[in-house]
């Protein structure tokens, strides 16, 4: 009886209420302290723009911006959030018309499509501080974003485009 | 010679059918171009199905559905391209919706061996054409007159005195029609395509760059409950006991489940499933723990012995070879590989005594269907199965083991299951790529090459019948092909471009180096060769040489071939496989003393190009692909395990390493063939080859960064 009860208290007790600000709403949410942000948004609010590729902050898909940086929230616990501004794909423009989706639809970069709105996100953060980057900026700001498919030229073109759009 | 023959056409596709499949519209629709407000044609009242492909509205908006599954091969936007062409409406009043599997209307719902296009070809066109006919027909009675009379033009029928019916307007008289026989119906000459050829957009760019529920993994149904699997940690183990009272008092884990060798964690949430899978602990016990150094003896061993199986003899290569004035050998040798998709595996199934409910990303959905109902003793006709956007497919999802596990699940525990695979789940369930060796003995006389022996040995499988008929099958007297296997119990099955995607790599260093011994220009060599084989009337050899000389010229004239600027080295390859021919040309030069790809050329050959758009991205994909794995994929086994679960430790090609690429396509009026797979095989021997040329060793191994220092 004892260990069902120490159990029960454990389950309870596991829970937190958060009041994450998430593309620009309040939105409150009940889960375990160490979930990561990238769940939180996918099962929780059912934002599923945000990927789960590796869950070891090694391929970029789950990329996300807290208060304008680009962060891998697969490797951010919701604990740690606090009040900071969550953006995910879905917010980043009110009408999927942010230069960089603007740019992303002239190269018609896709190809599977799934690593697509991290790169994104990360290729915004890049423009944000740094409005004209040089290949190398590229390559050093981009390399951890996967893409199985090889799209990654038409990446470094959208965002060259996307860098005279903005 | 012949290439492989395609399919009889069958009717059912195109008969009139009373109502599109409604039920199964898993996310909705997306347009075929990208809209503006002006663009946008009214929504329809009322819609009208012409066939098992298309629907018409009143306004004359047009629904086409795509059947076959998405990997990321762009098929959802280039088949519908085909049937609009022949139905003969602008693009931009399309909508394209993904079929469900549907074995009565759609033939063939796959994706794999890089033929959609190519078996879809005539049975799409002809799709469109039927029910171009059916509104020329309704047209030719409104106006009673001959319906030979009449002409369409981009959504309208007009008649000889320049008047027009728009077919938002003929399609209900329409769907009523008769279906015109196939003497009636007539497809388009190439030569007059509008849309077929023009660069057009994925049809699904919106939701992806905007974050909308595609694929498999954003699939969500209420009351549905998430399930990690924990499975045996390595080839060789079988599960003795488990316990699972930690990963119970994990919040939100509703409950644990045995299947097999297997146990499923059940939550209300993806996170809380992993957490409970991990919270388990369990013992194994090990049979037959396999390693990747015993692998390595005995397919050596097989190479090494006289133990094969002869697919193909053409000659005596024994002679040859006894008489020969060099005899040049060498032995090439590749890894498993993971897949390694970027949505790792998953799938959903609800299983109820009323029916069967599948949904997910599956390469293979009319299989798998059949596969589970046998699993669960259900008839068929209770399995549904809807096909999501897949984020990658690369063969890995040909195999539906993961649909299997999800449809048991479900079927346990009475609930809808989401089945989600980690990235470490994932990289650890097996079907690889097969660790594979080759070795390749030519003989020399009279600065000839007289015979070619090519023997395989590999885990599990060997190269088809097919591909023992490829280059240089015909163009060298004396040849033959041995193949030698060896049962592991580590799972292997179809990774892009299967056997080709090593044996590619293989051939194409071995015939550098036998043009190197000789003394002979490279592509003259292969050009020669290729000679030898025109009006060869053996029936058995898959490829066109007069193909293969076109992409070699080709590649030759885009590349700068031998006019390569100082500090360019170049390697060639050149490679035919799923029905297309492709040649490549690597550049490689040194950055502060380290060798870097700079630059790949391909000449392809396909056919038709559909949508030049979609095909670039083909090439560009299947030169990354294969040339990050052929650098980078250090996947090896110990004790039954692999060493890498993550991207984490192991490597994949990255931007910073990715080549530029350049396609050029040979223009003909050929029917489209795949371009899936063709331009991965030639890209590793194109960068080894490259590589000897900038001082670097010969390199026999993948992945080369064993051998020699690599740098983006």
């Amino acid at each position: 009886m004892i260990e069902i009860d120490i159990f029960k208290r454990t389950k309870i007790l596991a829970m937190a209420t958060y009041n994450l600000n998430v593309n620009g709403t309040t939105r409150e949410v009940n889960v375990d302290p160490d979930t990561p942000v990238l769940w939180v948004l996918r099962d929780a609010l059912n934002l599923v723009g945000t990927k789960y590729g590796c869950g070891v902050a090694s391929c970029g898909a789950c990329t996300i911006h807290l208060d304008g940086k680009a962060v891998r929230s697969c490797a951010v616990p919701v604990s740690a959030v606090a009040d900071q501004k969550i953006t995910s794909i879905e917010g980043l423009s009110e009408n999927g018309d942010h230069p960089v989706q603007e740019a992303w639809r002239e190269h018609d970069v896709p190809q599977c499509g799934y690593c697509q709105a991290g790169q994104i996100m990360q290729a915004a953060s890049l423009l944000d501080s740094n409005s004209k980057p040089s290949d190398a900026d590229i390559d050093a700001v981009m390399s951890g974003n996967l893409c199985r498919c090889g799209t990654y030229n038409r990446v470094r073109a959208a965002i060259k485009t996307a860098a005279k759009l903005s | 010679m012949q290439e492989n023959n395609i399919p009889q056409l069958d009717r059912r596709s195109f008969l009139k059918i009373s109502s599109l499949v409604s039920g199964g519209l898993v996310l909705g629709f997306t347009w075929g171009s990208c809209t503006k407000p002006e663009d946008i044609i009214a929504m329809p009242n009322e819609w009208f199905d012409m066939n098992g492909f298309l629907q018409i509205g009143d306004t004359g908006m047009v629904t086409i559905m795509s059947p076959n599954p998405e990997i990321g091969q762009n098929v959802k936007t280039s088949m519908p391209m085909v049937i609009a062409e022949e139905l003969d409406i602008p693009w931009k009043q399309v909508i394209v919706k993904q079929a469900p599997l549907n074995t009565e209307l759609f033939k063939r719902q796959v994706a794999g061996g890089s033929q959609s296009l190519r078996q879809g070809w005539t049975s799409l066109r002809t799709a469109g054409a039927t029910a171009r006919q059916m509104l020329v027909n309704t047209a030719a009675k409104q106006w009673e007159v001959d319906a030979a009379t009449l002409k369409t033009d981009n959504g309208y029928v007009l008649n000889a005195n320049g008047e027009k019916l728009g077919y938002g307007e003929l399609a209900s008289a329409a769907s009523g029609m008769d279906v015109p026989s196939s003497e009636e119906v007539k497809l388009k000459d190439p030569k007059d395509f509008k849309l077929i050829g023009t660069e057009v957009s994925n049809v699904d760019i919106d939701p992806i760059i905007t974050g909308k529920p595609l694929f498999g993994l954003d699939y969500v149904e209420d009351g549905m409950v998430y399930a990690s699997v924990m499975r045996p940690p390595s080839f060789g183990s079988s599960l003795v006991s488990f316990d699972d009272g930690k990963a119970k008092a994990i919040t939100g884990v509703l409950d644990v489940v045995q299947f097999g060798d297997k146990v499923a964690v059940i939550a209300s949430s993806t996170w809380a499933a992993m957490k409970g899978k991990k919270a388990l602990t369990a013992e194994w016990k090990s049979d037959n723990l396999e390693s990747t150094e015993n692998h390595n003896k005995i397919l050596k061993g097989f190479l090494d012995g006289n133990k094969f199986q002869t697919l193909r003899q053409d000659g005596d290569v024994k002679k040859a070879f006894a008489e020969a004035d060099k005899v040049i050998e060498r032995t090439y040798e590749a890894p498993f590989l993971p897949h390694n998709c970027m949505e790792p595996l998953n799938f959903f199934a609800y299983v109820t005594d009323a029916k069967v409910k599948l949904v997910g990303p599956i390469q293979t959905p009319a299989r798998t269907a059949s596969r589970v109902a046998k699993l669960l003793e259900r008839d068929l006709k209770d399995v549904s199965c809807e096909m999501t956007r897949m984020g990658g497919g690369f063969g890995r999802r040909l195999y539906g083991d993961f649909a299997l596990e999800a449809a048991e699940i479900s079927s346990l525990t009475g609930k809808p299951v989401k089945l989600v695979y980690s990235r470490e789940d994932d990289m650890t369930a097996g079907i690889y790529r097969p660790s594979t060796k080759y070795k390749i003995a030519a003989s020399i006389k009279d600065n000839k090459i007289t015979g070619y022996h090519l023997k395989e040995a590999a885990i599990n499988s060997n190269m088809s019948k097919r591909i023992c008929n490829f280059f240089p099958a015909g163009a060298i007297e004396n040849y033959q092909v041995d193949v030698a296997k060896y049962k592991s119990n580590i799972t292997t099955g179809a990774w892009r471009a299967p056997v080709t995607n090593f044996l590619s790599f293989a051939e194409q260093s071995f015939f550098d180096e036998l043009a190197e011994e000789m003394g002979v220009d490279r592509i003259q060599m292969h050009l020669d060769l290729l000679k030898k084989v025109e009006g060869n009337t053996d029936e058995s050899i898959q490829y066109l040489p007069q193909k293969l000389a076109g992409v070699i010229n080709l590649v030759v004239d885009k590349s700068g071939w031998r006019k390569a600027k100082e500090g360019v080295y170049q390697g060639f390859s050149v490679y035919y496989c799923h029905n297309t021919y492709v040649a490549e040309v690597a550049d490689v030069v040194i950055v502060d003393g380290n060798p870097v790809v700079k630059k790949v050329t391909c000449a392809i050959d396909c056919g038709i190009v559909v949508n030049p758009l979609g095909a670039l991205n083909q090439v560009e994909g299947g030169v990354v692909d294969g040339i990050g794995h052929a650098m980078y994929a250090d996947f090896r086994f110990e004790n039954g395990r692999a060493n890498h679960e993550n991207f984490n430790t192991y490597r994949m090609i990255r931007m910073n390493e990715a080549p530029v690429v350049e396609a050029h396509f040979v223009k003909n009026y050929d029917n489209p063939t795949g371009l899936g797979e063709p331009t991965l095989p030639p890209a590793g021997a194109a960068v080894a080859n490259a590589l000897v040329k900038a001082g670097q060793e010969r390199l026999y191994k993948q992945p080369f960064i064993q051998s020699i220092e690599l740098v983006g």
